[in-house]
């Protein structure tokens, strides 16, 4: 656990240290800003409208505009979290420095954790900044806070899997574009696997579907707490970070 | 202090580490020495834990690399060819993360810190960014990785490499001094450090141990033969250094003679010889000659002499060596 820490803390520093966590952070907040303000301005003009034509019919900001941005968090995350975990291993690995960790008394677990886990804080650190658009509405209406909490919560779990890929696909190259672009790649795979149900419903079909980290994300999307979602969630970040032990393994009988 | 028997490196094309076996005890500086490619990286690398040999095994402390490879981590202090050094980091912040991941406690941690700054005179650095040192401290810097735990075994891979020749004198001080406390192995391609650092030597080529001896001993055992070298002159006049040069080889012990440079006046030979009263009877000739006597003196073989014997790679002649670089 000790071990864990020290890795943990030392990502972190070399996040905020260079300018990358704070290049991320600007970046996420300034495109979700935009985003942020088009859809909410969309919706303050539809409502409008509705007003004007006299149609009083109930809107649901929850519905209409808090699901359509946190689906916007989504995808602006997918190009972003290449950027997050393609240095994790491959620069270790091409500065060296892995001989070290290799020759430390320390499990490979131990680092393999303690990275993912910095990963994870520096998008959860992205996430709270997309939040803080959300806290405006809350001072100007009144949406219901357990969706927006849930859908945050599907987005963490969705991606510490991404993540999850995107670590152990940098232990398999020197090379931090290689990585980074191979990570996008595979979590773009992941991500549209889910079309092929909209016009097949043959078992492959159900099983790529299945294994779509986009059909597990639409409960959380809505409001909901899906424990099979949740489950998916988890044993794909398991799997990852499995792979990552085995390939750091082979890595020492190849080399 | 380290055990080797028959270890092996097998990759899927050659055999990188060849049945090698040595032991070395506690306290000793060994220089492990060997052309580039011979194999004495990744040696290091399995008594590091780094790599799992392929057959055989290896002790260190009493722990199998294989089995016991916590224990043996905990106890090795390793100096890859290149320092592993994160260049966002300052120095003391380095030492610090490198310390506890070796399992220093709080505590201890910046004491340690202190003390192999100091020790390795980086204190002058401690607050610089890793990124911008210049290679002599990076190398130091990885020295003092390597000792922060205090361990047993230091393992440096090439401490001198890249360096220039003042930083080098200043590193193989500093590793001499650290003998003693630490049981020291070193890896270079460099024949006098091996000769000024080193009381053992293991020699490898291609994988495999060629010798393995205190370097005293091998220097002994080289040749039952001493080398000189001689110069002779001319008080009046010219001198014709062949004729010099068959006079001296008519001297009984004498085995080769090697005209090294010549003058007007004066040439300069090389002798090898049976060890004994070769030099008596040498000055006596050449005083007998009518010539002069300007230096006798005998010359050590040299390290490389002996290593180029043991490899089995001709002994190039400096000329030769020179054209060959030329034609480079």
């Amino acid at each position: 656990m000790r071990n864990v820490w020290i890795i943990l803390r030392k990502e972190l520093r070399s996040y905020f240290v260079s300018p990358v966590a704070y290049l991320l952070l600007a970046m996420f907040g300034l495109i979700f800003g935009f985003f942020f303000w088009v859809q909410l301005s969309g919706f303050v003009n539809y409502a409008m409208e509705m007003q004007m034509r006299g149609q009083m019919s109930p809107m649901n900001i929850n519905e209409s505009l808090i699901r359509p941005l946190l689906a916007n968090v989504r995808v602006i995350g997918l190009f972003f979290i290449p950027l997050i975990t393609m240095r994790l291993f491959a620069e270790e690995k091409r500065t060296g420095t892995i001989e070290l960790l290799a020759t430390s008394p320390i499990r490979d677990s131990e680092v393999i954790v303690g990275k993912w886990l910095a990963a994870m804080m520096l998008y959860g650190c992205i996430l709270l900044l997309t939040a803080l658009n959300f806290v405006f509405l809350f001072k100007y209406g009144r949406p219901d806070w357990k969706p927006l909490a849930i859908g945050y919560l599907g987005l963490l779990l969705e991606a510490g899997a991404m993540l999850a890929i995107g670590t152990f696909i940098s232990t398999l190259t020197k090379n931090q574009i290689i990585a980074g672009a191979v990570t996008f790649a595979a979590c773009l795979i992941l991500w549209v696997f889910e079309w092929v149900s909209e016009f097949e419903t043959a078992t492959w079909a159900q099983v790529l579907s299945y294994m779509s980290i986009t059909t597990h994300a639409q409960s959380f999307a809505k409001g909901l707490l899906s424990l099979k979602d949740a489950i998916y969630y988890v044993s794909a970040i398991f799997l990852g970070l499995f792979l990552t032990a085995r390939s750091m393994e082979s890595l020492r009988w190849r080399s | 202090m380290i055990t080797v028997t028959d270890l092996t490196k097998r990759y899927a094309r050659h055999t990188a580490v060849d049945h090698i076996s040595f032991e070395v005890h506690k306290g000793q500086i060994v220089g492990f020495l060997g052309p580039n490619g011979a194999g004495k990286t990744t040696t290091m690398r399995m008594l590091t834990c780094f790599l799992p040999p392929t057959s055989g095994n290896a002790t260190v402390a009493g722990f199998d690399v294989l089995e016991q490879s916590f224990e043996v981590k905990k106890r090795i202090g390793y100096l890859p060819e290149t320092p592993p050094l994160y260049p966002e980091m300052r120095t003391a912040e380095y030492l610090q993360f490198v310390g506890s991941l070796k399992g220093l406690a709080k505590a201890e941690l910046a004491k340690r810190v202190d003390y192999v700054c100091e020790r390795c005179a980086i204190l002058d650095v401690k607050d610089k960014l890793l990124g911008k040192l210049s290679k002599g401290y990076r190398q130091r810097v990885g020295l003092a990785q390597a000792i922060i735990h205090n361990p047993d075994v230091l393992i440096l891979d090439e401490p001198t490499s890249g360096l220039d020749p003042k930083q080098i004198n200043e590193t193989r001080e500093l590793i001499k001094s650290l003998a003693g406390d630490h049981t020291i192995i070193l890896s270079t391609h460099i024949l006098p450090e091996v000769e000024q650092t080193c009381e053992q030597v293991i020699i490898i080529n291609k994988g495999k141990l060629v010798a393995t001896d205190s370097v005293s001993n091998l220097q002994n055992r080289a040749r039952g033969a001493e080398s000189l070298l001689i110069e002779v002159g001319a008080r009046n006049g010219l001198m014709d250094p062949l004729k010099v040069q068959s006079r001296l080889e008519l001297v009984s012990g004498v085995s080769r003679v090697n005209l090294k440079s010549k003058y007007d006046n004066r040439s300069t030979f090389e002798i090898e010889s049976r060890k004994g009263l070769v030099r008596g009877d040498l000055a006596r000739a050449v005083v007998e000659a009518g010539w002069d006597l300007n230096e006798l003196r005998p010359t050590a073989v040299s390290l490389e002499e002996i290593f180029l014997q043991l490899t089995g790679e001709p002994a190039a002649a400096p000329a030769e060596e020179a054209v060959a670089a030329g034609a480079k």
